[in-house]
């Protein structure tokens, strides 16, 4: 289909906002060892005829996106029937777990310690992921400030094995349990908040933790950090730092499993279904006899529990941490984990953590544009597949004569 | 017949605006009572107030639960209301909408089952029997109001009217003795309203529940209900049985006017 008239006019509109907008950082450059001014006109060339080539693409995907709509079901649908598919049939999705299991066990042999160092990154960002799923995905209350349970889990563990001795095993479900009191202690005054209000009070929490964490010089040792915390061991066994490595890589492979396998569980309970009844509708929620205050704030504990796990595993990895680790930045992260792969979708957010942590690391070579093509990418999705990548999978309830049957049969 | 809700004086400010001025009203066992009158007389913010939704300004409301003591309910939460077995639908329909048909029926029996995250987290013996429990009678309820073929469709996808039943069957999963419909046939045809007659004179007959309903389409409400109360600006202008309401001049008046004006 070729683009018509008013689609070019617009393009080149594009084209040419683009370009001056780009300006500063695209053509104006200041050397600063020969002290003077570079101006790279080829670059505004380059940045408008890309924009405009691509502002044409655009709109004819969507001009077809229109009309698919209306005739036959576009390729967003396929790929939900599909993957309504893939998660029903036992066939289909048994291999599919029982390979990827296979390649988590076998990855630390099959690649290099810098490797596996950033799959323990990108495996974090999917525990943290189901946690703030089940917050934000699950039971709808957005979280901006979800970092600080990380934080909190983080220093917990900092706190306890550099002053008090305690090791990382013990330290493990104490850093999670503290994570969820701090979600509890936290959802009290936001519980009849919504929304915008939500938002702005949540993003609040997140930048209060860490000014806290950077100021409380004689507990949390400021700006510093706390350095010196101890790896987790193993029965006192000495280990090298690449067997350090392979050992976190596998106890966060099993962390996952376990994280991945209690939020299916919940999910699929009376718990779980309160939680997405509070996300549609809290007027309907409350009247067909629900407690909201008991369904928000086990949502909250729930998902601050895992954040302060993954928050002691993290300080165990890198033996030291500071305020710095916990900005706004990551916050945002978790969240375009969640919103990415799919409102609570366990498969999306697994995926998508991976998608988001690993890329980056990868197009290390294209570093300077990392936000811009992030910031893209988002855009794009919220436009072509606002559900995220794996849309949530709602559960085939059958009557309980027919599964007796089918179990005799 | 024994008294299962009573209300007396009921009165309902909005700041300055008094949307209910001392109304009282009595809904007794089996019996089917209709709340009728003009749009903004009050009649959904009644039920609001009994229903939790709203504390009522002043007045006070009590619930007889079969085989129970007295419970003065008003100023308790929505969800409190509903466990002590007081379920109700909404004018405007609010079912869940991304979820499947089954699990909103489902999310009725809600205050009826136990499992904490524990318990769902392990899944032991007595979960697995709650949860099974659970799916059996929202798959019957579904049956009741005939909308089993779409149990695993998801709620928004459904027809109008098909939406409106499973509001009903959803609020019935809360077993509840006294059941609160909110307009249920506004929007929909004479045939799915006729249906409708059939399904709220069997709840009454065969569940023996108590109903109390707001409803604008006169035909149905005369067709069902023992007793007609009547309100307008707030205030409660008559109450009687369908015959004695038909021939009210006061309510002739509020539906159609005062002759002078005319």
């Amino acid at each position: 289909m070729l683009p018509g008239h008013r689609s070019i006019k617009t393009a080149l509109r594009t084209a040419l906002w683009f370009m001056f907008l780009t300006l500063p950082f695209m053509v104006v450059r200041v050397n600063t060892l020969k002290g003077e001014v570079e101006w790279r006109w080829q670059n505004m060339l380059w940045v408008g005829l890309a924009v405009f080539l691509l502002a044409i693409v655009w709109d004819i995907a969507l001009s077809n996106r229109h009309k698919r709509s209306d005739r036959k079901p576009s390729a967003s649908q396929t790929l939900s029937r599909l993957s309504q598919r893939v998660f029903h049939d036992k066939t289909v999705y048994l291999p599919i777990i029982a390979g990827v299991f296979c390649l988590a066990l076998l990855f630390p042999w099959l690649f290099n310690t810098y490797q596996v160092n950033i799959m323990v990154l990108a495996l974090m960002f999917v525990v943290l992921g189901l946690g703030l799923n089940i917050t934000v995905g699950l039971a709808g209350l957005l979280d901006l400030g979800y970092i600080a349970f990380f934080a909190v889990g983080a220093y917990t563990y900092a706190l306890l094995n550099t002053k008090f001795g305690v090791g990382f095993w013990f330290s493990l479900p104490i850093g999670g349990i503290v994570g969820a009191t701090f979600g509890i202690l936290l959802g009290f005054p936001i519980l009849r908040l919504r929304g915008d209000y939500l938002a702005i009070v949540t993003l609040g929490f997140g930048s209060i933790a860490k000014i806290v964490f950077e100021n409380w010089e004689e507990v949390f040792n400021g700006a510093k950090g706390i350095a010196g915390i101890g790896r987790p061991g193993l029965f006192n066994i000495e280990m090298s730092l690449e067997a350090t490595t392979t050992y976190i890589y596998y106890l966060m492979v099993a962390l996952v499993m376990f994280a991945a396998f209690m939020t299916n569980r919940l999910k699929e309970s009376r718990i779980g279904r309160a939680w997405l009844a509070l996300r549609e509708d809290e007027i309907a929620c409350v009247t067909m006899g629900i407690d909201m205050a008991r369904t928000k704030l086990s949502a909250y504990a729930f998902g601050a529990f895992w954040a302060g796990l993954v928050g002691v595993i993290f300080a165990a990895r890198n033996t030291y941490i500071n305020p710095n680790s916990f900005t706004f930045m990551e916050s945002a992260l978790v969240l375009s984990v969640v919103v990415l792969g799919g409102m609570g979708s366990i498969v999306g957010v697994m995926i998508a953590a991976m998608v988001l942590i690993l890329l980056p690391e990868y197009l290390r070579a294209v570093a300077e544009y990392r936000m811009l093509v992030f910031g893209a990418v988002m855009v794009l999705m919220m436009i072509f597949r606002p559900q995220g990548l794996v849309s949530n999978v709602h559960r085939y309830y059958r009557k309980h004569s027919e599964t007796d049957a089918a179990q005799k049969g | 017949m024994e008294t299962l809700l009573q209300v007396n004086d009921l009165t309902m400010n909005f700041g300055g605006l008094r949307a209910i001025d001392h109304v009282s009203l009595e809904v007794r066992s089996g019996e089917i009572v209709a709340l009728i009158g003009p749009n903004g007389a009050g009649k959904t913010t009644f039920f609001n107030c009994i229903t939790g939704l709203y504390r009522p300004s002043a007045g006070e409301i009590r619930v007889f639960p079969p085989g129970q003591k007295e419970i003065r309910i008003d100023g308790f939460k929505p969800n409190r209301v509903t466990a002590i077995g007081m379920a109700r639908t909404f004018q405007n329909i609010r079912l869940f909408s991304a979820m499947t048909v089954i699990e909103n029926v489902m999310i009725g029996r809600h205050c009826r089952t136990s499992t904490n995250i524990l318990g769902a987290i392990l899944r032991g013996p007595r979960t697995r029997r709650q949860e099974l429990e659970t799916i059996d009678k929202s798959y019957a309820l579904l049956e009741k109001v005939g909308l089993t073929r779409y149990a695993n469709e998801l709620a928004r996808n459904l027809p109008y009217g098909a939406q409106r039943r499973l509001e009903i069957a959803r609020a019935l999963a809360t077993d509840p003795f006294l059941l609160l419909l909110d307009e249920p046939a506004a929007g929909m045809n004479p045939r799915e309203t006729k249906e409708l007659d059939d399904l709220i004179v069997q709840i009454r007959d065969r569940d023996g529940l108590a109903i109390l309903l707001i409803e604008h389409d006169m035909k149905l409400v005369m067709n069902i209900s023992d007793r007609i109360v009547v309100m307008e600006y707030g205030k409660r202008i008559a109450e009687g049985t369908p015959d004695a309401i038909r021939n009210d001049p006061k309510v002739i008046e509020a539906y159609l006017g005062d002759e002078t004006d005319a």
